[in-house]
């Protein structure tokens, strides 16, 4: 297609907007609302996930050992887990290292009523190791191999805050997808209701151009176009609020909660955004497209 | 240019509209056909437009067999053809520019020819002037001139008029056709679906007559024959 030809086509896909103006602000408020909740569940799901990735990076992995195993057993562990590549730090923890830093957590201020223990340590089988992985995804197939080796009795893997953050974040996903399925529907079918009205408004005009002949492409791409300017329009404007509001968000819930500053690492807006940016703009771009293309292959015979 | 043999067309319920019907029309010709009311006139222009399909026979058009034929093919065919109808069929929201200049869009001409092309036809159908002017400003026959400038504007080899002056009074109708006389005279094949006898007896030319779908006289500087 010529330039002057495409403009034209473009021009006509705005008129199309505008001599429908109704129906076509129907399906950018229901676009926008989808594209919306898609963003706040992506960035929910985003900064949980990143919690809960920082908080597992700080908290390592525990290796117990049996009992009465021998100092050179314990030390080959500890060479065989240090050669594995995932694994970032190694920390070794005699028995009297975990028992001060139990009592120093449980017994506190009181540190008298924990002098009975002195000298009958109740943690006698509790030398270990703490591990530290560099990548939280690789920590299974660590503890695999590390749980095979001869003279561990156990590994403890860091678990509460993560699993509860994990539960919370597809409890979000999955009211999200829900919510997001009714509304991509309604968002589908009102493109493909305001591309019929707009068919139908145009009827006349579309017979005249096919008796001149005009190719099906040349009939439809207005059509399509209008799709993809709705769908455009639908995900630009809840993208362009959710930039605003996220900082904002963030800020407020650092204020109300003061305690969490320096814990909670939120996910910086940009990096958020290079992801939603894209992904929105194209299921906009993309049910407007499909929902046109379907409506004008039906209306238009094509 | 158009051969029709032994062409039927029966709509889904009733008599067939067009009837075995055989004509052949040379390069450059100028035909009228004429009939009643419901003779089948349209129903033949239609064929030729291939807005419908024959349900029997063979048309022929530059050497086309309109029978098999893709869809992008029609498209490029009707851009031989220019069309023009009783009603005008004009973009009631686009000025008279607008609208002659929208033939030359469809078939994706560029501006540059477009501002050249446009401003010519107004000039040969006499609304130069008029072209900012929307259909419903203008006169049944202005309207119809602009109709036949859209018709030419893409310069068709074929011009196919239905009741062109159908909607008309004798002066408007008389004027046009006078253009589609100066349109045929620079080599275009015209072919005219109309009632009216007395331009028809004036103007001299072939006259293929339809009755009940059926070609019932075709004669060179023919008459029109009244019957009910
Ligand atoms: N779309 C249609 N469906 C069914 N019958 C039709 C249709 N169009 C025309 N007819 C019938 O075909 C016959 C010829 O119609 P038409 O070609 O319009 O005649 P004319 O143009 O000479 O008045 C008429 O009997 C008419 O009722
Ligand atoms: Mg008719």
């Amino acid at each position: 297609m010529r330039i002057s030809t495409i403009v034209y086509e473009l021009k006509q896909g705005f008129k199309n907007i505008a001599r429908n103006w109704m129906f076509s602000l129907a399906s950018i408020v229901t676009m926008a609302a989808c594209i919306f909740i898609f963003g706040i569940f992506y960035s929910i799901v985003t900064n949980v996930n990143h919690i809960v990735k920082s908080v597992e990076e700080d908290v390592p992995i525990t290796v117990l050992f049996e009992e009465n195993v021998g100092k050179e057993v314990i030390e080959d562990v500890g060479r065989r887990i240090k050669a594995r590549p995932e694994v970032l730090d190694v920390k070794f923890v005699s028995a009297d290292e975990a028992w001060e830093t139990f009592r120093d957590q449980y017994f506190g201020e009181s540190k008298d009523a924990a002098e009975g223990f002195q000298d009958d340590n109740p943690l006698a089988n509790s030398a270990n190791y703490e591990v530290y992985v560099k990548e939280i995804e690789r920590q299974g197939s660590l503890v695999e191999y590390v749980e095979g080796l001869e003279g561990v009795r156990e590994v403890r893997q860091s678990e509460g805050a993560a699993k509860t953050l994990g539960s919370f974040n597809r409890l979000v996903a999955l009211i999200s997808i829900a919510i997001i399925a009714i509304l991509l529907i309604v968002a589908i079918f009102l493109i493909s209701n305001t591309i019929s009205t707009g068919i139908t408004i145009r009827r006349e005009e579309i017979g005249i151009m096919k008796l001149i002949g005009a190719t099906d492409l040349f009939v439809r791409t207005p059509f399509l176009l209008e799709g993809i300017i709705l769908g455009l329009i639908g995900a630009g404007i809840p993208l362009a609020a959710l930039f605003v509001m996220y900082n904002q968000v963030i800020s407020r819930i650092l204020e109300k909660f003061q305690v969490l500053d320096g814990i909670l690492q939120f996910v910086p807006a940009s990096q958020v955004f290079r992801v939603l940016l894209p992904v929105s703009l194209a299921l906009g771009m993309g049910i407007g497209f499909f929902g046109s293309l379907f409506t004008t292959r039906k209306h238009l015979k094509v | 240019m158009i051969d029709l043999v032994d062409v039927s067309k029966t709509y889904s319920k009733g008599q067939p509209a067009v009837k075995n019907a055989n004509l052949h029309i040379e390069k450059g010709e100028f035909v009228f056909i004429v009939g009643n009311s419901g003779s089948g006139k349209s129903t033949l222009i239609k064929l030729l437009m291939k807005e419908l399909d024959a349900s029997s026979g063979t048309v022929m058009v530059d050497g086309i067999n309109l029978r098999n034929m893709k869809r992008r093919q029609v498209a490029k065919y009707r851009r031989k053809l220019g069309v023009v109808f009783q009603d005008f069929r004009l973009l009631k929201d686009r000025n008279v520019y607008e609208n002659v200049a929208f033939a030359q869009r469809v078939i994706g001409r560029p501006t540059r020819v477009i501002r050249k092309r446009v401003p010519e036809m107004l000039t040969l159908v006499g609304l130069a002037e008029k072209y900012k002017a929307r259909p419903r400003e203008l006169s049944g026959g202005e309207q119809q001139r602009v109709a036949l400038a859209r018709a030419l504007v893409n310069r068709p080899d074929i011009l196919l008029a239905d009741e062109p002056t159908g909607n008309l009074d004798p002066q408007n109708a008389t004027e046009i056709m006078r253009l589609l006389e100066e349109i045929n005279d620079r080599g275009t094949t015209v072919v005219v679906v109309t009632h009216n006898k007395e331009i028809v007896n004036a103007m001299k030319k072939r006259v293929v007559a339809m009755r009940k779908g059926v070609i019932i006289s075709d004669e060179q500087e023919g008459e029109y024959h009244y019957e009910d």
